[in-house]
Protein backbone atom coordinates (compact mmCIF):
# COMPACT_ATOMS: atom_id res chain seq x y z
CA UNK A 1 0.00 0.00 0.00
CA UNK A 2 1.32 3.43 -0.56
CA UNK A 3 1.69 5.50 2.53
CA UNK A 4 1.53 9.26 2.86
CA UNK A 5 4.22 10.66 2.64
CA UNK A 6 5.13 8.50 -0.89
CA UNK A 7 1.36 9.92 -2.09
CA UNK A 8 2.46 13.46 -1.56
CA UNK A 9 5.77 13.43 -3.10
CA UNK A 10 4.03 12.21 -6.23
CA UNK A 11 1.58 14.95 -6.21
CA UNK A 12 4.61 16.89 -5.74
CA UNK A 13 6.37 15.99 -8.70
CA UNK A 14 3.48 15.51 -10.84
CA UNK A 15 2.67 19.13 -9.88
CA UNK A 16 6.15 20.37 -10.63
CA UNK A 17 6.68 18.61 -14.24
CA UNK A 18 2.93 19.75 -14.69
CA UNK A 19 4.33 23.73 -14.49
CA UNK A 20 7.60 22.66 -16.00
CA UNK A 21 5.64 21.68 -18.94
CA UNK A 22 3.20 24.99 -19.27
CA UNK A 23 6.70 26.64 -18.54
CA UNK A 24 8.97 25.09 -21.17
CA UNK A 25 5.69 25.44 -23.77
CA UNK A 26 5.42 29.22 -23.40
CA UNK A 27 2.95 29.10 -26.61
CA UNK A 28 0.47 27.71 -24.44
CA UNK A 29 -0.28 30.91 -22.88
CA UNK A 30 2.47 33.87 -23.72
CA UNK A 31 2.69 33.88 -27.81
CA UNK A 32 -0.90 33.33 -28.00
CA UNK A 33 -1.55 35.92 -25.56
CA UNK A 34 1.05 38.51 -27.35
CA UNK A 35 -0.34 37.73 -30.99
CA UNK A 36 -4.08 38.95 -29.53
CA UNK A 37 -2.35 42.11 -28.26
CA UNK A 38 -1.09 42.50 -31.76
CA UNK A 39 -4.52 42.47 -32.82
CA UNK A 40 -3.77 39.24 -35.05
CA UNK A 41 -6.82 37.95 -35.69
CA UNK A 42 -5.90 33.98 -35.07
CA UNK A 43 -8.85 31.32 -35.28
CA UNK A 44 -6.51 29.60 -32.95
CA UNK A 45 -7.46 32.19 -30.04
CA UNK A 46 -8.75 30.35 -26.95
CA UNK A 47 -11.64 31.32 -25.80
CA UNK A 48 -11.40 34.57 -22.42
CA UNK A 49 -11.97 31.39 -20.06
CA UNK A 50 -8.86 29.40 -20.78
CA UNK A 51 -6.82 32.17 -18.95
CA UNK A 52 -8.49 32.32 -15.56
CA UNK A 53 -8.71 28.70 -15.16
CA UNK A 54 -5.00 28.46 -15.92
CA UNK A 55 -4.37 30.50 -14.12
CA UNK A 56 -6.19 29.14 -11.31
CA UNK A 57 -4.61 25.80 -11.83
CA UNK A 58 -0.92 27.48 -11.87
CA UNK A 59 -1.52 29.60 -8.42
CA UNK A 60 -3.54 26.11 -7.00
CA UNK A 61 -0.15 24.65 -7.57
CA UNK A 62 2.12 27.79 -6.79
CA UNK A 63 -0.15 27.66 -3.23
CA UNK A 64 0.59 24.33 -2.33
CA UNK A 65 4.81 24.79 -3.00
CA UNK A 66 4.78 28.21 -1.25
CA UNK A 67 3.48 26.45 1.98
CA UNK A 68 5.77 23.57 1.71
CA UNK A 69 8.95 26.22 0.39
CA UNK A 70 8.11 28.24 3.19
CA UNK A 71 7.99 31.10 1.04
CA UNK A 72 5.27 33.91 0.17
CA UNK A 73 2.66 33.73 -2.26
CA UNK A 74 3.50 36.72 -4.15
CA UNK A 75 7.22 35.85 -4.63
CA UNK A 76 6.28 32.61 -6.89
CA UNK A 77 3.51 34.85 -8.22
CA UNK A 78 5.05 37.82 -10.20
CA UNK A 79 7.78 35.85 -11.84
CA UNK A 80 6.11 32.90 -13.00
CA UNK A 81 2.62 34.83 -13.94
CA UNK A 82 4.80 37.44 -15.43
CA UNK A 83 6.81 35.03 -17.37
CA UNK A 84 4.84 32.92 -18.64
CA UNK A 85 1.23 34.35 -19.18
CA UNK A 86 0.25 37.18 -21.38
CA UNK A 87 -0.84 39.90 -18.71
CA UNK A 88 1.36 42.98 -18.78
CA UNK A 89 4.02 42.85 -16.05
CA UNK A 90 1.80 46.21 -14.43
CA UNK A 91 -1.19 43.89 -13.93
CA UNK A 92 0.61 40.68 -12.80
CA UNK A 93 2.55 42.92 -10.20
CA UNK A 94 -0.89 44.67 -8.81
CA UNK A 95 -2.24 40.89 -8.79
CA UNK A 96 0.87 39.91 -6.50
CA UNK A 97 0.34 42.29 -4.17
CA UNK A 98 -3.07 41.31 -3.47
CA UNK A 99 -2.36 38.09 -3.37
CA UNK A 100 0.23 38.41 -0.89
CA UNK A 101 -2.13 40.78 0.80
CA UNK A 102 -4.56 38.34 1.22
CA UNK A 103 -2.55 35.47 2.30
CA UNK A 104 -1.17 37.77 4.84
CA UNK A 105 -4.52 39.13 6.18
CA UNK A 106 -5.78 35.26 6.57
CA UNK A 107 -2.66 34.38 8.38
CA UNK A 108 -3.03 37.41 10.34
CA UNK A 109 -5.27 37.08 13.07
CA UNK A 110 -4.16 33.89 14.11
CA UNK A 111 -0.66 34.86 14.35
CA UNK A 112 -1.55 37.57 16.47
CA UNK A 113 -3.81 36.04 19.13
CA UNK A 114 -1.29 33.37 19.96
CA UNK A 115 0.91 35.82 19.89
CA UNK A 116 3.70 34.78 17.76
CA UNK A 117 2.97 38.11 15.61
CA UNK A 118 4.01 41.26 17.56
CA UNK A 119 2.27 44.28 16.87
CA UNK A 120 5.11 46.05 18.93
CA UNK A 121 7.68 44.78 16.52
CA UNK A 122 5.31 45.24 13.45
CA UNK A 123 4.10 48.76 14.12
CA UNK A 124 7.43 50.71 13.33
CA UNK A 125 8.83 48.52 11.35
CA UNK A 126 5.75 49.03 8.93
CA UNK A 127 5.32 52.62 9.12
CA UNK A 128 8.96 52.65 7.32
CA UNK A 129 8.23 49.60 5.09
CA UNK A 130 4.68 50.92 4.01
CA UNK A 131 5.75 54.57 3.43
CA UNK A 132 9.25 53.32 1.27
CA UNK A 133 6.50 50.74 -0.45
CA UNK A 134 3.98 53.88 -1.97
CA UNK A 135 7.46 55.07 -3.33
CA UNK A 136 8.17 51.55 -4.66
CA UNK A 137 5.15 51.57 -6.68
CA UNK A 138 5.13 54.48 -8.20
CA UNK A 139 8.74 54.56 -9.48
CA UNK A 140 7.51 50.40 -10.26
CA UNK A 141 4.78 51.78 -12.36
CA UNK A 142 6.54 54.87 -14.10
CA UNK A 143 9.50 52.55 -15.33
CA UNK A 144 9.80 51.16 -18.66
CA UNK A 145 8.08 47.99 -19.01
CA UNK A 146 11.56 46.27 -20.04
CA UNK A 147 13.62 47.65 -17.09
CA UNK A 148 11.20 46.55 -14.79
CA UNK A 149 11.28 43.05 -16.40
CA UNK A 150 15.44 43.13 -16.12
CA UNK A 151 15.14 44.62 -12.67
CA UNK A 152 12.82 41.89 -11.37
CA UNK A 153 14.71 38.84 -12.99
CA UNK A 154 17.96 40.27 -11.20
CA UNK A 155 15.88 40.86 -7.98
CA UNK A 156 14.24 36.99 -8.07
CA UNK A 157 17.88 35.43 -8.94
CA UNK A 158 19.75 37.50 -5.86
CA UNK A 159 16.52 35.81 -3.79
CA UNK A 160 17.39 32.58 -5.01
CA UNK A 161 21.15 33.30 -3.71
CA UNK A 162 19.70 34.29 0.05
CA UNK A 163 16.97 31.30 0.36
CA UNK A 164 20.04 29.13 -0.94
CA UNK A 165 22.28 30.54 1.38
CA UNK A 166 20.92 32.20 4.36
CA UNK A 167 20.59 30.86 7.73
CA UNK A 168 18.18 30.78 10.45
CA UNK A 169 18.48 30.98 14.32
CA UNK A 170 16.00 29.85 16.31
CA UNK A 171 17.03 31.91 19.52
CA UNK A 172 19.42 34.66 18.21
CA UNK A 173 21.74 35.87 20.98
CA UNK A 174 20.54 39.62 22.38
CA UNK A 175 23.18 40.61 24.61
CA UNK A 176 22.09 43.67 25.04
CA UNK A 177 19.05 45.80 23.41
CA UNK A 178 19.76 48.85 21.45
CA UNK A 179 18.34 51.97 22.99
CA UNK A 180 15.78 52.63 20.53
CA UNK A 181 13.98 49.45 21.08
CA UNK A 182 14.32 49.67 24.64
CA UNK A 183 12.72 53.20 24.58
CA UNK A 184 9.86 51.43 22.64
CA UNK A 185 9.02 48.60 24.23
CA UNK A 186 9.96 46.45 21.69
CA UNK A 187 10.04 42.66 23.61
CA UNK A 188 7.42 40.06 24.38
CA UNK A 189 7.28 36.58 25.75
CA UNK A 190 6.12 33.75 23.97
CA UNK A 191 5.25 29.76 24.52
CA UNK A 192 7.93 27.70 22.89
CA UNK A 193 5.69 24.78 22.54
CA UNK A 194 8.66 22.49 20.86
CA UNK A 195 10.36 23.01 24.21
CA UNK A 196 7.21 23.22 26.96
CA UNK A 197 8.58 26.78 28.29
CA UNK A 198 8.23 30.54 27.86
CA UNK A 199 10.42 32.28 25.86
CA UNK A 200 11.72 36.29 26.52
CA UNK A 201 12.78 38.06 23.38
CA UNK A 202 13.98 41.67 23.08
CA UNK A 203 16.25 42.74 19.77
CA UNK A 204 18.92 44.87 18.89
CA UNK A 205 20.32 46.87 15.82
CA UNK A 206 16.68 48.41 15.31
CA UNK A 207 18.41 51.82 13.60
CA UNK A 208 20.02 49.42 11.32
CA UNK A 209 16.91 46.96 10.63
CA UNK A 210 14.49 50.19 9.74
CA UNK A 211 17.35 51.39 7.72
CA UNK A 212 16.74 47.97 5.81
CA UNK A 213 13.33 48.07 5.73
CA UNK A 214 13.31 50.94 3.64
CA UNK A 215 14.88 49.18 1.09
CA UNK A 216 12.63 46.34 1.71
CA UNK A 217 9.73 48.77 1.29
CA UNK A 218 10.58 49.80 -2.01
CA UNK A 219 11.54 46.30 -3.47
CA UNK A 220 8.08 44.99 -2.30
CA UNK A 221 6.67 47.58 -4.14
CA UNK A 222 8.56 48.12 -7.01
CA UNK A 223 8.10 44.30 -8.28
CA UNK A 224 4.96 43.36 -6.20
CA UNK A 225 6.69 40.78 -4.85
CA UNK A 226 5.51 40.79 -0.80
CA UNK A 227 8.53 40.67 1.02
CA UNK A 228 8.62 37.69 3.38
CA UNK A 229 12.32 36.97 1.69
CA UNK A 230 13.57 39.71 3.07
CA UNK A 231 11.29 40.29 6.30
CA UNK A 232 12.45 37.72 7.71
CA UNK A 233 16.52 37.45 7.75
CA UNK A 234 16.55 41.40 8.71
CA UNK A 235 13.99 40.43 11.65
CA UNK A 236 15.68 37.44 12.78
CA UNK A 237 19.36 37.81 12.00
CA UNK A 238 20.32 41.69 11.91
CA UNK A 239 17.71 42.56 14.59
CA UNK A 240 17.99 39.49 16.93
CA UNK A 241 13.79 37.80 17.41
CA UNK A 242 13.38 34.48 17.55
CA UNK A 243 12.35 32.60 14.31
CA UNK A 244 8.99 31.99 15.31
CA UNK A 245 8.35 35.69 15.76
CA UNK A 246 10.29 36.65 13.12
CA UNK A 247 8.42 34.27 10.86
CA UNK A 248 4.91 35.42 12.02
CA UNK A 249 5.57 39.09 12.60
CA UNK A 250 7.15 39.22 8.81
CA UNK A 251 3.46 37.49 7.25
CA UNK A 252 1.95 39.59 9.58
CA UNK A 253 3.90 42.84 8.18
CA UNK A 254 3.04 42.09 4.59
CA UNK A 255 -0.29 42.79 5.31
CA UNK A 256 0.59 46.48 6.15
CA UNK A 257 3.53 47.03 3.72
CA UNK A 258 1.69 45.71 0.85
CA UNK A 259 -1.10 47.76 1.31
CA UNK A 260 -0.13 51.53 0.53
CA UNK A 261 1.20 49.43 -2.74
CA UNK A 262 -1.71 47.64 -3.61
CA UNK A 263 -3.32 51.27 -3.20
CA UNK A 264 -1.33 52.66 -5.44
CA UNK A 265 -1.49 49.85 -7.89
CA UNK A 266 -5.37 50.15 -8.20
CA UNK A 267 -5.61 53.78 -8.18
CA UNK A 268 -3.08 54.12 -11.33
CA UNK A 269 -5.98 51.03 -12.63
CA UNK A 270 -3.09 48.14 -12.53
CA UNK A 271 -5.98 45.73 -11.18
CA UNK A 272 -7.67 43.24 -13.01
CA UNK A 273 -10.21 41.59 -11.45
CA UNK A 274 -10.26 38.61 -13.82
CA UNK A 275 -6.49 37.96 -12.78
CA UNK A 276 -6.40 39.07 -9.30
CA UNK A 277 -9.62 36.73 -8.46
CA UNK A 278 -8.96 33.55 -9.61
CA UNK A 279 -5.42 34.39 -8.29
CA UNK A 280 -6.18 35.08 -4.64
CA UNK A 281 -8.70 31.74 -5.01
CA UNK A 282 -6.04 29.39 -6.39
CA UNK A 283 -3.19 30.12 -4.12
CA UNK A 284 -5.60 29.99 -1.02
CA UNK A 285 -7.10 26.77 -1.54
CA UNK A 286 -3.47 25.66 -2.58
CA UNK A 287 -1.85 26.58 0.36
CA UNK A 288 -5.03 25.09 2.64
CA UNK A 289 -3.98 22.08 0.81
CA UNK A 290 -0.23 22.45 1.31
CA UNK A 291 -0.59 23.03 5.38
CA UNK A 292 -2.44 19.48 5.18
CA UNK A 293 0.38 17.99 3.17
CA UNK A 294 3.24 19.80 5.40
CA UNK A 295 1.41 18.35 8.66
CA UNK A 296 1.79 14.85 6.77
CA UNK A 297 5.23 15.23 5.08
CA UNK A 298 7.29 17.33 4.20
CA UNK A 299 10.59 16.21 1.31
CA UNK A 300 13.43 17.85 1.78
CA UNK A 301 13.50 17.99 -2.00
CA UNK A 302 10.74 20.58 -1.83
CA UNK A 303 12.87 23.72 -1.01
CA UNK A 304 15.26 22.74 -4.03
CA UNK A 305 12.00 22.38 -6.39
CA UNK A 306 10.89 26.24 -4.84
CA UNK A 307 14.84 27.31 -5.80
CA UNK A 308 14.66 26.09 -9.16
CA UNK A 309 11.27 27.33 -9.94
CA UNK A 310 12.13 30.76 -8.88
CA UNK A 311 15.62 30.38 -10.55
CA UNK A 312 13.79 29.54 -14.09
CA UNK A 313 11.46 32.24 -13.64
CA UNK A 314 14.26 34.98 -12.45
CA UNK A 315 16.35 33.97 -15.62
CA UNK A 316 13.18 33.60 -17.86
CA UNK A 317 12.17 37.64 -16.23
CA UNK A 318 15.95 38.77 -16.97
CA UNK A 319 16.33 37.58 -20.39
CA UNK A 320 13.01 38.94 -21.43
CA UNK A 321 13.38 42.35 -19.71
CA UNK A 322 16.86 41.74 -21.75
CA UNK A 323 15.17 41.33 -25.27
CA UNK A 324 16.92 37.78 -25.40
CA UNK A 325 13.80 35.59 -24.74
CA UNK A 326 10.18 37.20 -25.80
CA UNK B 1 2.91 26.80 33.20
CA UNK B 2 1.95 29.57 31.09
CA UNK B 3 2.69 32.81 32.06
CA UNK B 4 0.29 35.67 31.23
CA UNK B 5 2.48 37.48 29.62
CA UNK B 6 2.53 35.50 27.16
CA UNK B 7 -0.61 36.29 26.25
CA UNK B 8 -1.35 39.24 23.25
CA UNK B 9 -1.95 42.38 24.02
CA UNK B 10 -5.53 43.96 24.27
CA UNK B 11 -4.73 46.41 21.65
CA UNK B 12 -3.43 43.50 19.63
CA UNK B 13 -6.45 41.19 20.10
CA UNK B 14 -8.89 43.91 19.09
CA UNK B 15 -6.55 44.10 15.64
CA UNK B 16 -6.90 40.64 15.00
CA UNK B 17 -10.53 40.09 15.92
CA UNK B 18 -11.28 43.01 13.20
CA UNK B 19 -8.58 41.64 10.83
CA UNK B 20 -10.61 38.19 11.44
CA UNK B 21 -14.00 39.48 10.40
CA UNK B 22 -13.31 42.21 7.74
CA UNK B 23 -10.96 39.64 6.11
CA UNK B 24 -13.66 36.87 5.68
CA UNK B 25 -16.21 39.32 4.36
CA UNK B 26 -13.82 40.68 2.18
CA UNK B 27 -13.27 37.70 0.64
CA UNK B 28 -16.83 36.48 0.65
CA UNK B 29 -17.86 39.34 -1.70
CA UNK B 30 -14.54 39.05 -3.83
CA UNK B 31 -16.20 35.58 -4.10
CA UNK B 32 -19.17 36.69 -4.50
CA UNK B 33 -19.30 39.04 -7.19
CA UNK B 34 -16.65 37.60 -9.00
CA UNK B 35 -19.36 34.64 -9.77
CA UNK B 36 -21.70 37.64 -11.03
CA UNK B 37 -18.84 38.92 -13.38
CA UNK B 38 -18.43 36.12 -15.11
CA UNK B 39 -22.10 34.82 -14.94
CA UNK B 40 -22.61 37.79 -17.49
CA UNK B 41 -25.49 38.82 -14.65
CA UNK B 42 -23.69 42.73 -15.44
CA UNK B 43 -23.04 44.02 -18.19
CA UNK B 44 -19.47 44.40 -17.93
CA UNK B 45 -17.57 48.05 -18.66
CA UNK B 46 -14.82 45.89 -21.18
CA UNK B 47 -16.64 42.51 -22.69
CA UNK B 48 -15.07 39.65 -20.74
CA UNK B 49 -14.18 38.30 -24.16
CA UNK B 50 -12.74 41.10 -25.33
CA UNK B 51 -10.76 41.34 -22.52
CA UNK B 52 -7.49 39.21 -23.66
CA UNK B 53 -7.05 42.00 -26.24
CA UNK B 54 -5.80 44.21 -23.89
CA UNK B 55 -4.35 42.93 -20.54
CA UNK B 56 -1.39 42.39 -22.39
CA UNK B 57 -0.81 46.47 -22.62
CA UNK B 58 1.00 48.84 -20.23
CA UNK B 59 -1.88 50.13 -17.66
CA UNK B 60 -2.05 53.28 -19.33
CA UNK B 61 -2.01 52.20 -22.56
CA UNK B 62 -5.09 50.05 -21.43
CA UNK B 63 -6.61 53.15 -19.36
CA UNK B 64 -6.50 55.42 -22.61
CA UNK B 65 -7.51 52.92 -25.30
CA UNK B 66 -10.82 51.92 -23.07
CA UNK B 67 -11.02 55.15 -21.74
CA UNK B 68 -11.36 53.40 -18.40
CA UNK B 69 -11.25 55.30 -15.15
CA UNK B 70 -8.35 55.27 -12.77
CA UNK B 71 -8.29 56.01 -9.07
CA UNK B 72 -11.90 56.17 -7.40
CA UNK B 73 -13.63 56.91 -10.73
CA UNK B 74 -14.37 53.24 -10.63
CA UNK B 75 -17.01 53.72 -8.05
CA UNK B 76 -19.04 55.52 -10.66
CA UNK B 77 -19.13 52.07 -12.51
CA UNK B 78 -20.50 49.76 -10.49
CA UNK B 79 -23.03 48.64 -11.29
CA UNK B 80 -20.98 46.70 -14.37
CA UNK B 81 -20.09 43.31 -13.77
CA UNK B 82 -16.01 43.91 -13.70
CA UNK B 83 -16.09 47.11 -11.92
CA UNK B 84 -18.60 45.33 -9.60
CA UNK B 85 -15.68 43.13 -8.26
CA UNK B 86 -13.56 46.35 -6.65
CA UNK B 87 -15.87 46.41 -3.88
CA UNK B 88 -14.13 43.25 -2.20
CA UNK B 89 -11.18 44.40 -3.32
CA UNK B 90 -11.11 47.91 -1.43
CA UNK B 91 -12.17 46.18 1.56
CA UNK B 92 -9.33 43.96 1.43
CA UNK B 93 -7.05 47.03 1.09
CA UNK B 94 -9.02 48.79 3.32
CA UNK B 95 -9.33 46.77 6.26
CA UNK B 96 -5.70 47.26 7.47
CA UNK B 97 -6.97 51.67 8.26
CA UNK B 98 -9.84 49.95 10.12
CA UNK B 99 -7.56 48.20 12.32
CA UNK B 100 -5.05 50.80 13.24
CA UNK B 101 -8.16 53.51 13.62
CA UNK B 102 -9.47 50.61 16.08
CA UNK B 103 -6.53 50.36 18.09
CA UNK B 104 -5.69 54.12 18.76
CA UNK B 105 -8.29 54.58 21.49
CA UNK B 106 -6.83 51.35 23.17
CA UNK B 107 -3.01 53.13 22.94
CA UNK B 108 -4.61 56.20 23.87
CA UNK B 109 -6.41 55.03 27.10
CA UNK B 110 -2.80 53.17 27.88
CA UNK B 111 -1.12 56.41 27.44
CA UNK B 112 1.47 54.44 25.29
CA UNK B 113 2.49 58.21 23.21
CA UNK B 114 4.93 56.30 21.06
CA UNK B 115 2.97 53.97 19.70
CA UNK B 116 -0.84 55.97 19.30
CA UNK B 117 2.03 58.66 17.06
CA UNK B 118 3.23 55.63 14.85
CA UNK B 119 -0.50 54.49 14.52
CA UNK B 120 -1.49 58.27 13.76
CA UNK B 121 0.61 58.64 11.17
CA UNK B 122 0.37 54.90 10.06
CA UNK B 123 -2.96 56.00 9.04
CA UNK B 124 -2.43 58.95 7.38
CA UNK B 125 0.25 57.08 5.07
CA UNK B 126 -2.37 54.39 4.33
CA UNK B 127 -5.15 57.06 3.50
CA UNK B 128 -2.49 59.53 1.27
CA UNK B 129 -2.41 56.05 -0.72
CA UNK B 130 -5.46 54.66 -0.88
CA UNK B 131 -6.45 58.54 -1.87
CA UNK B 132 -5.38 58.18 -5.62
CA UNK B 133 -3.53 61.77 -4.70
CA UNK B 134 -0.34 60.33 -5.70
CA UNK B 135 -0.20 59.14 -9.07
CA UNK B 136 2.82 57.50 -10.83
CA UNK B 137 4.43 59.43 -13.48
CA UNK B 138 6.28 58.44 -16.82
CA UNK B 139 6.19 56.06 -19.89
Amino acid sequence: MINSKSFFNVLLIISSLSLLFIFLNPSVFASEGQDIVRGVASGSNPPWWVWPLSLFVVTFILGILAVLGGVGGGVLFVPIVGGFFPFHLDFVRGAGLLVALSGALAAGPGLLKRNLASLRLALPVALIASSAAIVGAMIGLAMPTHIIQTLLGATIIFIVVIMASAKKSAFPNVPKPDTLSQSLGIMGIYREESLGKDIEWRIHRTPQGLVLFIAIGIMAGMFGLGAGWANLPVLNLLMGAPLKISVATSKFLLSITDTTAAWVYLNEGAVLPMIVVPSIIGIMLGSIVGVRILAKAKPKSIKWIVIGLLLFAGIRALLKGLGVWE
Amino acid sequence: MTDDRTKASEEQMAYANILNIGMWIGLLILVVTFIVYVSGIFQSFVPIEELPKYWGLKVKDYLHTLNAPSGWGWATLIGKGDYLNYVGITILAGLTIICYLVILPILLRKKDMPYLVIAIIEVAVLLLAASGILKAGGH
